[in-house]
């Protein structure tokens, strides 16, 4: 009789009305943001010049091939910040942490780790070896930092969780730098991987990435029900048929691979999964069938607005988004932590 | 039966105040000789005696100026630094009773590293200024973290998460001022963010030798409170312990050390994130970790600096070779 009133109550979720209202706003958000990104840099882009870059592709102008330059980069920002959001989203759903995100469990430097030494030792050069390198680096990262955090009696709490990233993240980066400093030649071509940056962007590295985002969103769609089960506890979802291990594992290699492949082209960037996820969860409620696909949504236009500021503030250079990210991204984290309640810490 | 565990507890107290001095004693011997090591090695081997000559006042040809205005000051600043990071970090973690709570994590070392770049950078004060800033701004960093931690119930718990917002945010504030910052100006900025030993001068050491010589006593007489607290608030008060008029004091001497330590060195990485648990595990329980941590610190950063100078082709500076370190510990936790 629960049962059916639980499955009620989810379906209200999905009342076409609601769906329908989400995708409109969503995609006029998307829209701006990409204008944006391609209308505002170090040089602003007049909408005339905007419309010819963008639908005619035979007369040039300066302006026009601005806007040009700008599409690889406005697109690739789009589809980090959905990996981001979507990697995010997993990872709170796994943890039963509100606080967690790629970068502050330190999954990202462990990916920006791995490629940087791939660079240095292994002659790494095409994307695709960045993002095997990257996804290597990430899962190891992920496991280590949760099994530091799940130490002592009281498991995986979130603020060991947090605490734990926080240190293997300052570690792996003084690794980088580490790496880094003997090959200045090369410093401030990678400076990225430090901070992120969506500086890198080219239609190549867009194509490599594609697929392990479709793929990772998929499979992050597909164990949201479960995950739902498990937001319940352990010991309920069991009772509901959750086969725990096999979708923790999913989920997870999920999460992984998606901040990894964002980190192998973009560098660490921090808190997207943090911001999308709660702008989601406070607009449309905890229901992950909706909060996963609706972040990867938020986690782009969050992360191609970023980038925008990050490039207006920077003019005539640019400031790094993983910079950006970081100055939002760290007081809804502090927001959190002073909501969160005590027992939970 | 009880005299016989009475006993026993008496012994068991020597055994472990035996250790504890022994640890404490060879310490103080292995800081000595990398102090040692540091004046002799170099570019260039000196002999002893001519070292000796040299610091004593004596114009030794070819030895003077290497020992009396490069080496000694690296020695001291990597001997002080490394005392003053390692007794802070343990008295945040002692007092936070969390070893991965230390004040890089916390974001206060950020806090100093914030004010000091928007001085050099921005305000271009000179350098007694901007350490005094950089002192303010990290107790402000304190008071602030707290105050946040303290809506709602305060825990610990909620300190340290809020900390790391904190560092983020900072963190984030400092690569923005070193965009904006002018050229001229960066190299004297990278060294509140690297920790290096390089190019320490003499009359830049003369505050922070005053600041260790006042705060390090504190900390250690307040030793023991420490011990109490790190029992846990509702047991310390019970003790009789005025637990915020000590964990104040604690702060603010643990804060001035750090802020000064880096004004000269820059953040060596990990120092004061390693030396507390190293003291604790080698200097074992029972007794104040100050002490031992303080040295421990001192000799992290002086090896580290030998090795970064002297074990690779590329001179690594000790921020470097510490965060080597740090992150293999952590891997070892």
């Amino acid at each position: 009789m629960s049962n059916s009133r639980i499955s009620s109550q989810e379906n209200h979720v999905f009342v076409p009305k609601t769906v329908t209202k989400t995708i409109v706003i969503s995609v006029v958000l998307l829209f701006i943001v990409s204008v944006l990104s391609l209308a505002f840099g170090s040089r602003f882009v007049t909408w005339n010049e905007l419309m010819t870059g963008l639908f005619y592709p035979e007369q040039d102008s300066y302006g026009a091939s601005v806007v040009r330059e700008r599409i690889p980069r406005t697109v690739f920002a789009l589809f980090c910040g959905a990996a981001l959001g979507v990697s995010g989203a997993l990872m709170q759903a796994i943890t039963r942490n509100p606080i967690a995100d790629p970068s502050i469990l330190g999954v990202n430097t462990g990916a920006a780790l791995f490629v940087v030494s791939g660079l240095a030792f292994f002659n790494i050069s095409t994307a695709s070896e960045y993002i095997w390198f990257a996804i290597a680096g990430a899962m190891l990262t992920a496991i280590f930092v949760y099994a530091i955090g799940s130490l002592g009696r009281t498991g995986a709490t979130p603020l060991k969780l947090v605490l734990a990233g926080a240190a293997t993240s300052a570690a792996l980066s003084s690794l980088v730098s580490a790496v880094l400093i003997p090959r200045t030649d090369v410093m401030d071509q990678f400076r990225f991987w430090q901070v992120g940056s969506l500086g890198s962007a080219s239609w190549n590295a867009i194509l490599t990435f594609l697929p392990f985002l479709i793929a990772g969103v998929i499979l992050a769609i597909c164990t949201a029900p479960a995950l739902n089960a498990l937001a319940l506890g352990d010991d309920l979802a069991k009772s509901q048929g959750v086969q725990l291990t096999t979708l923790r594992i999913f989920s997870a290699f999920a999460g992984v691979v998606l901040c990894a492949v964002a980190t192998a082209l973009a560098g660490p960037i921090g808190f997207i999964g943090l911001l999308a996820t709660h702008l989601v969860r406070l607009l449309l409620g905890p229901d992950l069938r909706i909060v996963i696909p609706m972040a990867a949504i938020a986690g782009a236009v969050v992360l191609t607005f970023a980038d925008v500021v990050g490039r207006v503030i920077g003019s005539p250079g640019e400031l790094e988004v993983g910079v950006v990210t970081a100055l939002i991204g760290a007081p809804l984290l502090i927001y959190l932590a002073i909501k969160l309640k005590v027992r939970s810490l | 039966m009880t005299t016989n565990s009475l006993i026993t507890i008496k012994h068991g107290r020597q055994k472990r105040q035996r250790r504890w001095l022994l640890v404490n004693f060879l310490l103080i011997i292995t800081a000595m000789v990398l102090c040692v090591a540091m004046l002799l090695l170099g570019n260039t081997f000196h002999h002893p005696a001519d070292v000796f000559r040299a610091l004593t006042g004596e114009t030794v040809e070819g030895v003077s100026f290497a020992v009396n205005n490069i080496r000694f000051p690296r020695m001291l600043a990597g001997l002080l630094a490394g005392i003053a990071f390692g007794i802070a970090g343990n008295t945040f973690q002692t007092m936070l009773r969390n070893p991965l709570a230390n004040p890089e994590i916390l974001g206060i070392t950020a806090g100093s590293s914030v004010a000091a770049l928007f001085c050099i950078l921005i305000l271009q004060t000179s350098q007694a200024v901007t350490s005094f800033s950089a002192v303010i701004a990290g107790l402000l960093t304190v008071i602030v973290i707290y105050f946040l931690s303290r809506s709602g119930a305060f825990s610990i718990g909620r300190l340290i998460l809020v900390g790391i917002g904190i560092q983020a945010m900072l963190s984030a504030v400092i690569s923005y001022l070193l965009m904006v910052g002018g050229h001229q100006d960066l190299p004297s900025a990278l060294r509140w963010l690297s920790g290096s030993l390089n190019g320490v001068q003499m009359n830049s050491l003369a505050p922070l030798v005053l600041v260790v010589m006042i705060f390090l006593p504190i900390i250690v007489f307040l030793g023991r409170h420490l011990q109490l607290l790190e029992l846990g608030e509702q047991a310390a008060i019970s003790l009789g312990l005025r637990t915020d008029l000590t964990r104040i004091l604690l702060i603010v001497s643990s804060v001035c050390m750090i802020a000064f330590a880096t004004s000269v060195t820059g953040p060596i990485a990990f120092v004061a994130f390693l030396a507390g648990p190293i003291a604790k595990r080698i200097a074992g329980v029972g007794y104040s970790n100050v002490l031992p941590a303080g040295l421990v610190g001192a000799n992290l950063v002086l090896a580290a600096d030998l090795i970064g100078q002297f074990a690779f082709d590329v001179r690594f500076p000790v921020g470097i070779i510490t965060g080597i370190l740090g992150a293999h510990s952590c891997f070892i936790y």
